[in-house]
C-alpha cells in the first residue's frame, strides 16, 4: 500500500507515511478525489527536507472516517506536473508551494502568488505586481475595492470586471498581512505561546483553531484527555457556532438595510459572548482553552445559568427570523443571489458552511468527530439552492441545533477530577493532524516533529482558504450592488487566510 | 416668503426626526433629534480638501447644488402666499433647477474618476430619469384641471373644486412622498446608512467631498425634504387661513418624516434591478389622476 490511513488526531510515525515517485503520487491523490464525493484534500503542503521539499498530502474521506497521508520529494530543478490541471481543490495548495519554495508546475492555470510570506521563495513578486486578470475593452468596466475599505474589516483587494452593474468576473487577492503564524509556532517554544498564537490564527475563531491546537498537541504528547476536558471544548465550540452565526445574521440584515433585523440580531449575539466571559474572563473564549488542563472547568451553576440564557435568547431569536423571513423585501435580496453551482462546490473542494449550502454533507462533527460529537447523533444541515438564501438558513438551522447539543449536553456535567496529570514529552519524528468543524467550518493543523521532539513544520489550514473561490464564483452575473450581502454570507476570513 | 421660512425651519429638523424614528423603533438611545445639525454645523467650520485628479467642476458643484435647492424653495407657494418667484409654468423651471443641480452633482462625481462615484452617478441619474415623468404627469394633469400652470394658481384653484380633488391629492401625496424619496436616495430606493461603496448611489457619489462642500451637500439634502413636503402640504391646504396652516404645514412635515423613519426601520431595501420597476409605477400612479383628471373634465365618454 502506498499510503497510510489514520484518524483525525491520531499521531503516527513520519517514517510510517510512504514516499513516492510524484508520478506515482499524482495518480494515486488524483484517483482519490475525481468521481468521489465524499473525499476531499484537507491539507496539502510542503516543507524542507535538507535539500529537497517533502510534500505531504491529507485527504479525508467522509464515509469511512479516514484520512489518507501519503508523501513525495521534490525539488526546484524539476518541472512537475500540477494536480490543479486536473483537480481545481489543489488551486490554492499549489500556489502556496510554488511560492515558498520554487516548485515548477507545468500546467496550473492560475499560477499567482497567494499570500507572500516574508520567506518566499522569489522575492521579486510583490503586491505591487500582482497581475491581475484584465481586460482589454470599451464597454467593460473595472471596479477595484480595498485593500483599505470603508469600514473596520480587514485588508483584501477585490477586483471585479463588470458590464454595468452585472459582474463578469472577480478576482480576489488577498496577503496583506504577513505575520508568519507558521513560522512564529516554530520560534515561540513554549506552550503559551504557542497557545497565545492559536487563538488568534484567527479572531472569530478563536475557540476552533485553538481546540485544533490543543488536540493536536495532546496528540503529540499522548496525553489521554478527561472527559471535562472534551466537555468543556464541545461546549465553547457550539457557543461560538452560535455567537458567530447571530453576529452574521446581524450583518446581513445591515448589507439588506434592514434595521429591525440588523439591531434584534446584534443584541441577541451579546448574552452568549457575555455567558463566555462569565465562564472564562474572555467575550471570545481567549484562555479558554489550553492543551493538557482544564483552566476552567464547566461546573453546574455554568450550566444552570447558561439555559437560563439560551431560554431567553432563543424566544427572541426565533421570534426575530419568523418576521425575517417572512419579509418579502428580504427574501427577494436573498433568494437566487449569489448561487454556486453543486459542481463547483466539489470542484474547488469547499468546505463547512459553504459545501452544506448545496447537497454537500461535509461535517467534521459527523465524518472526523473529535470531542464528544459521536455521543451527540449531529445531523449536518443540507440546502438545496447555493444562494444566500441557503446561506442564511444553514446559519438559523444550526444555531437552533447548537442550542438543542448544549442543552444535551448539560443534562450530564462531568465530574471535575482533582488529580494532576502532565502533559508529558511530545513524540519524535511524528506527524499528526487534527481536524475540527469550526463555525465556518473545517479546521485542519497539521505537525510533525523531529528527533529532539521539537516542531519542524506547525501547518495550519483555514476553512476560508478553500472557499474564498466559492465567493468569486458566486458573484458572477450577480449586480454588483449584491456582493456586499454575498461577502457577509460567506463571512470568510482574511486572517485565516493570509496566517 | 412665509413658505421659504417654513421650509427652512422644518429642513433644522427633518433629518433629526427621522433618524429618531429609526432609533426608538429598533430600541436604540440614538442620537439626539439635532444631531444632523450639529453635524453641518462642524462640517462647515472645516476647510474642504481636493483630489488632485479633480478639475475645477469638483469644487463649485456643491455650491451650485446648494443653490439650485435653494431657488426651488423660492418657487413654493405657501396656501395663498405666492412663492417669492411666482410666474406661468414655474413648475417645470422648479423640476428643471433641481435637476440642474443634479446634473452638476452627477458630473462633480464622474470627475473624480473615481470607479465608484462613476457607478453611483450613473445609477443616480437613471432613477432620476425614470421618477421624472411621475412629477410631470402629475403637475400636469394638475395643471390641466385647474387651467392655471404656476404652483400657486394650480394649489389654490384644487380646493375650489369637489372632494374629488382630495382623493387626487392624496393620490398625489404618495407619488410626491415617493418622488422625495427617490430624489433624496432614501430607502427603499437607496439606503443612506450602508456604508458599503457597492451598494449606494447618491452617498457614493459625494464620497469624496469634505467639510465645508459636504455640509453644503447635507444641508441641500435636508431642505430638499422639506421642499417636497411643502409641496404636499399646498395640496391640502389651499384657503384655509394661516392659523390653521401653519400648524398643518408642520404636522404633515412630521408625518412624513416618521414615516421615512418607520419604512427604513421595518423594510429591506430593493434589489437594485427591482427599482426601476418600482420607480415606473410610480408613473402609472401617476397616469391614474391623468384619467380622472381627463373624466372630470369629460374629454373620456
Amino acid at each position: 500500500m502506498n499510503y497510510t490511513i489514520i484518524h483525525n488526531n491520531q499521531t503516527i510515525d513520519i517514517a510510517t507515511i510512504p514516499q513516492l515517485e510524484y508520478d506515482v503520487f499524482f495518480d494515486l491523490n488524483s484517483n482519490f478525489i475525481l468521481d468521489h464525493s465524499e473525499r476531499h484534500c484537507v491539507n496539502y503542503f510542503g516543507y524542507k527536507v535538507e535539500n529537497d521539499i517533502k510534500l505531504i498530502c491529507c485527504i479525508a474521506d467522509d464515509d469511512t472516517h479516514e484520512i489518507f497521508v501519503s508523501s513525495c520529494l521534490v525539488n526546484n530543478t524539476n518541472d512537475y506536473h500540477s494536480f490543479s490541471a486536473k483537480l481545481l481543490c489543489f488551486e490554492k495548495f499549489e500556489r502556496e508551494i510554488h511560492e515558498n519554495f520554487g516548485i515548477k508546475y507545468l500546467n496550473h492555470p492560475w499560477l499567482k502568488p497567494v499570500r507572500y510570506a516574508f520567506n518566499r521563495f522569489d522575492k521579486t513578486k510583490t503586491i505591487a505586481n500582482y497581475p491581475f486578470f484584465s481586460i482589454d475593452s470599451e464597454e467593460l468596466h473595472e471596479v477595484g475595492v480595498g485593500p483599505i475599505h470603508a469600514g473596520i474589516i480587514e485588508p483584501g483587494h477585490f477586483r471585479f470586471i463588470c458590464n454595468g452593474e452585472q459582474i463578469l468576473h472577480l478576482e480576489i487577492q488577498l496577503g496583506y498581512q504577513h505575520r508568519g503564524i507558521e513560522d512564529l509556532f516554530l520560534k515561540k517554544k513554549k506552550l503559551l505561546q504557542r497557545s497565545t498564537l492559536a487563538e488568534n490564527i484567527a479572531g472569530d475563531t478563536t475557540v476552533g483553531h485553538t481546540t485544533a491546537f490543543a488536540n493536536i498537541t495532546e496528540s503529540l504528547c499522548g496525553f489521554q484527555k478527561p472527559r471535562e476536558i472534551e466537555f468543556g471544548r464541545t461546549i465553547a465550540l457550539e457557543l461560538e457556532r452560535i455567537a458567530v452565526h447571530t453576529g452574521d445574521l446581524s450583518g446581513i440584515c445591515t448589507d439588506i438595510a434592514y434595521q429591525l433585523g440588523s439591531s434584534v440580531f446584534g443584541r441577541l449575539r451579546t448574552p452568549i459572548i457575555n455567558f463566555l466571559q462569565e465562564w472564562c474572563g474572555n467575550r471570545l473564549g481567549k484562555g479558554l482553552i489550553r492543551p493538557g488542563v482544564n483552566q476552567f472547568p464547566f461546573t453546574p451553576e455554568l450550566a444552570k445559568r447558561i439555559i437560563e440564557i439560551l431560554d431567553s435568547f432563543e424566544h427572541d431569536f426565533v421570534e426575530m427570523n419568523k418576521e425575517l423571513f417572512k419579509l418579502p423585501s428580504a427574501l427577494s435580496r436573498f433568494e437566487r443571489t449569489g448561487v454556486v453551482s453543486k459542481e463547483d462546490i466539489l470542484n474547488i473542494g469547499a468546505v463547512g458552511m459553504v459545501a452544506r449550502m448545496n447537497y454537500l454533507n461535509r461535517d467534521i462533527r459527523v465524518s472526523h468527530p473529535n470531542s464528544i460529537y459521536s455521543e451527540l447523533n449531529h445531523e449536518p444541515i443540507i440546502k438545496h439552492h447555493g444562494d444566500v438564501y441557503s446561506r442564511v438558513q444553514i446559519r438559523r438551522q444550526e444555531v437552533i441545533q447548537s442550542i438543542k447539543h448544549i442543552r444535551k449536553l448539560v443534562e450530564n456535567v462531568p465530574e471535575i477530577s482533582k488529580e494532576k496529570v502532565g502533559l508529558g514529552k511530545p513524540k519524535t519524528n511524528s506527524f499528526t493532524i487534527s481536524l475540527v468543524e469550526g463555525w465556518r467550518g473545517e479546521i485542519c493543523h497539521c505537525a510533525i516533529t523531529d528527533s529532539n521532539g521539537e516542531l519542524v513544520i506547525y501547518k495550519i489550514k483555514d476553512p476560508s482558504f478553500h472557499n474564498w473561490l466559492a465567493l468569486a464564483l458566486a458573484v458572477r452575473n450577480n449586480e454588483i450592488s449584491d456582493f456586499p450581502i454575498n461577502n457577509k454570507s460567506f463571512n470568510l476570513s482574511y486572517c485565516g487566510h493570509d496566517l | 416668503m412665509l413658505s421659504f421660512i417654513l421650509i427652512i425651519i422644518a429642513g433644522l429638523f427633518f433629518s433629526g426626526i427621522i433618524s429618531r424614528t429609526k432609533s426608538i423603533a429598533s430600541g436604540r438611545k440614538g442620537p439626539g433629534i439635532f444631531q444632523p445639525l450639529k453635524d453641518v454645523v462642524r462640517l462647515f467650520k472645516k476647510g474642504a480638501i481636493y483630489s488632485e485628479t479633480t478639475s475645477f467642476i469638483f469644487q463649485i458643484a456643491p455650491t451650485i447644488y446648494f443653490a439650485s435647492i435653494i431657488m426651488a424653495m423660492l418657487i413654493v407657494p405657501f396656501g395663498q402666499s405666492k412663492g417669492i418667484i411666482s410666474f406661468n409654468g414655474d413648475f417645470v423651471f422648479f423640476a428643471y433647477v433641481l435637476a440642474l443641480g443634479k446634473f452638476f452633482n452627477i458630473i462633480s462625481a464622474m470627475d473624480t474618476g473615481s470607479s465608484f462615484e462613476g457607478m453611483g452617478a450613473s445609477r443616480e441619474a437613471l432613477y432620476s430619469m425614470l421618477a421624472e415623468p411621475a412629477f410631470f404627469i402629475l403637475m400636469g394633469s394638475f395643471s390641466l384641471l385647474t387651467g392655471h400652470t404656476s404652483f400657486q394658481e394650480i394649489f389654490a384653484a384644487l380646493h375650489l373644486g369637489s372632494t374629488i380633488s382630495y382623493a387626487l391629492a392624496t393620490l398625489a401625496t404618495f407619488v410626491l412622498v415617493m418622488v422625495a424619496m427617490i430624489e433624496n436616495s432614501r430607502m427603499p430606493i437607496d439606503d443612506p446608512k450602508t456604508h458599503l461603496e457597492l451598494t449606494m448611489i447618491h452617498e457614493v457619489m459625494i464620497l469624496d467631498n469634505s467639510g465645508f462642500d459636504l455640509g453644503l451637500i447635507l444641508t441641500a439634502g435636508y431642505l430638499k425634504f422639506a421642499v417636497y413636503g411643502a409641496l404636499i402640504v399646498n395640496l391640502f391646504i389651499g384657503i384655509v387661513g394661516y392659523q390653521y396652516s401653519i400648524p398643518l404645514f408642520f404636522a404633515i412635515q412630521f408625518s412624513m418624516a416618521v414615516t421615512i423613519g418607520l419604512v427604513e426601520s421595518f423594510m429591506a431595501r430593493f434589489r437594485m434591478n427591482h427599482n426601476a420597476q418600482f420607480i415606473l409605477v410610480l408613473s402609472s400612479v401617476s397616469f391614474l389622476i391623468f384619467f380622472v383628471v381627463m373624466l372630470i373634465l369629460g374629454k373620456f365618454i
